[in-house]
């Protein structure tokens, strides 16, 4: 197991970064997609429905097919794979920003509005920061879930972590498959715990005082 | 300032919430809508700010027809205080009392501003201006509730059961505050509620609604003396009647001479004039006779005993009734708080009676038996007549 990191240092770095950074766009086009979707959503009834039914369709869908599904379209590579987890990370963050800004106290909203606020206003300075906390919880579980897929992007040729487990089940050798593993936990984890700390850095202050 | 003509909401299956209401309210007035529920008040009072549109009729504000003005400028005209309180979790209490201000692009400089002169009118410490919501009770919450209504200097103040859901206590005090606010900063207030005690205690005017119609629409003093039938008889109590209580007396003509000291006076001196005037409550004013607060005899006992200056050892938190209440609230007030008296001022605030608990019982004294003296004497008369 040592052997593993010591012999493969320079690769892991590499591969690492891969990883995460494949991750990490799609994550981050899913946070800017699906955010103002789920705003856009919680003003609706029929429209949401709809929508929110096709991304759970998505988010059954294998998601080994789904990546074999992009060849043909988008070849081989980082930006297929990108594409695939991209649709894997709607589903949580959608979901989440509908239910937090649907969630949120419906006479606070209802001020807000007698007060002399327009739409707008009343989500940017009222919903948003009341249904943060849920939003960044649906982010957080779409991250755990990225680093989790990224894993099979090296089977269409996008590098990352995924390679030494494949590079394992080929040569059968198991410290390659455990070391991948090991670090995409890793990275799983690190990912996770960086984000609580966005979240609590997020979180509106008076959401957080003890009375 | 504000007048409502032939107002009828009609919700779906032809319920109609408010039928053909027609007021007018002049500047400064309290008007309070008063009503069981269900009889269209609270319809009534969100169709002031565009919460609710009307179905006909048509409301209009200084000349201005409601429904042509946009209404999120005319919302941040109008102040509103909900029962839920409403305040911004994720807000500081400056930044939920400047939100209006905000909306309306002020400057910092002149939010601040506003935001400490206002915590002071409602007798918070400027210190909570950067506290959170949630860090205060219930009753604090309505104060700033009640402030952030004031904030961008709005002329109308909609109340919609501000105070329902508080204890009696802090709604009685909130009432007075409220009352006070009103009359000092000149404010349009519509205030919605079913608490006929509250609505006597705080209004110019009560328009009592049954059914979405205005029943009766006039000053408490007149809707005691002549209610308009029987629905508002029941509804204002046979307790509450004044029509069969010929005089009706008012604080003034019973209140007594209260001992007061100025405040730059010493410990000493006040505890000497107690004791020669035998009182066990001072109250304390300033050069101008302002009544500041009141020492009694606690105030001279445990670890404030050493220092020297009424200042330091003073009660601020006076309850006091304005010159020309009438006796029955200043008692109904003296009960409610468990007070031994209380003192009477006039409208600049100068001390200038008090009532005690001593010379209520002398006033109910006087009416009892100075009654019955009078129904001896007829008593006699008709016996020396039987005689003849």
């Amino acid at each position: 197991m040592i052997a593993f990191f010591t012999e493969n240092s320079s690769d892991i770095l590499l591969k690492t970064w891969e990883h995460f950074y494949i991750s990490i766009i799609a994550l981050f086009l899913g946070v800017i997609f699906a955010i103002p979707l789920g705003i856009f959503l919680s003003k609706t009834k029929t429209i949401a429905k709809i929508v929110l039914a096709i991304t759970s369709v998505f988010q059954t869908l294998p998601s080994l097919a789904i990546l074999a599904i992009m060849i043909p379209f988008l070849g081989v590579g980082k930006v297929p794979a990108i594409v695939a987890l991209f649709i894997y990370t709607l589903l949580p963050i959608l979901n989440n920003t509908y239910i937090g800004l649907k969630s949120v106290n419906a006479d606070l909203r209802k001020t807000g509005i007698s007060m002399g606020m327009t739409p707008l206003q009343s989500i940017w300075m009222v919903e948003l920061p009341l249904a943060i906390p849920v939003i960044m919880a649906g982010v957080r579980l779409s991250a755990v879930y990225v680093i989790a897929w990224a894993t099979l992007a090296s089977y269409i040729g996008a590098g990352g972590l995924g390679d030494f487990i494949f590079n394992g089940l080929n040569l059968y050798q198991t410290e390659l498959i455990i070391g991948g593993a090991v670090l995409v936990t890793a990275l799983a984890l690190l990912t996770d715990f960086i984000l609580s700390k966005v979240e609590i850095w997020t979180t509106p202050k008076g959401l957080k005082v003890e009375k | 300032m504000l007048s409502i003509q032939n107002l009828t909401k009609t919700y779906r299956g032809n319920k109609k919430a408010v039928d053909n209401l027609s007021i007018d309210i002049e500047q400064g007035e309290f008007i309070v809508f008063i009503g069981t529920s269900g009889s269209g008040k609270t319809t009534a009072l969100r169709m002031i700010n565009r919460m609710i549109e009307p179905t006909s009729g048509k409301i209009m504000m200084d000349g201005m027809d409601l429904s042509k003005m946009n209404p999120v400028q005319l919302r941040r005209q109008i102040g509103y205080v909900i029962q839920q309180i409403g305040l911004m979790p994720h807000m500081t209490i400056r930044e939920n009392i400047t939100l209006v201000p905000k909306l309306l692009k002020w400057d910092k400089q002149e939010k601040d501003k506003v935001a400490e002169r206002l915590i002071g009118l409602v007798n918070l410490p400027t210190s909570y201006l950067d506290m959170y919501p949630a860090q205060l009770s219930g009753g604090q919450q309505q104060r700033i509730g009640v402030i952030r209504a004031l904030a961008a200097n709005q002329d109308i103040i909609l109340m919609d059961e501000p105070f329902g859901a508080l204890d009696p206590i802090t709604r009685d005090t909130l009432q007075d505050l409220m009352k006070d606010l009103q009359v000092r900063l000149g404010k349009t207030v519509i205030f919605v509620t079913h608490d006929m005690d509250e609505a006597i205690k705080l209004a110019d005017r009560i328009c009592i609604m049954h059914e979405g119609k205005v029943v009766q629409f006039d000053t408490p003093d007149n809707i005691l003396a002549n209610p308009a039938n029987d629905f508002v008889r029941d509804f204002i109590g046979s307790h509450r009647l004044i029509q069969n209580k010929p005089s009706v007396k008012i604080v003034d003509e019973v209140m007594i001479q209260p001992i007061s000291i100025t405040i730059e006076k010493s410990l000493d001196d006040a505890l000497r004039l107690m004791v020669s005037k035998r009182v066990d409550t001072l109250f304390v004013t300033d050069a101008d006779k302002r009544l500041i607060g009141y020492l009694n005899v606690d105030s001279f006992t445990g670890p404030q005993r050493t220092q020297q200056s009424i200042n330091e050892v003073l009660q601020r938190e006076v309850i006091y009734v304005k010159t020309g209440t009438k006796l029955q609230d200043s008692v109904r007030r003296i009960l409610k708080r468990n007070l031994q008296n209380i003192p009477i001022v006039d409208n600049d605030h100068k001390l200038i009676g008090l009532i005690t608990r001593a010379n209520i019982v002398d006033t109910i004294y006087d009416t009892i038996w100075g009654d019955e003296e009078e129904n001896k004497n007829a008593l006699l008369v008709t016996r020396e007549e039987n005689v003849q």
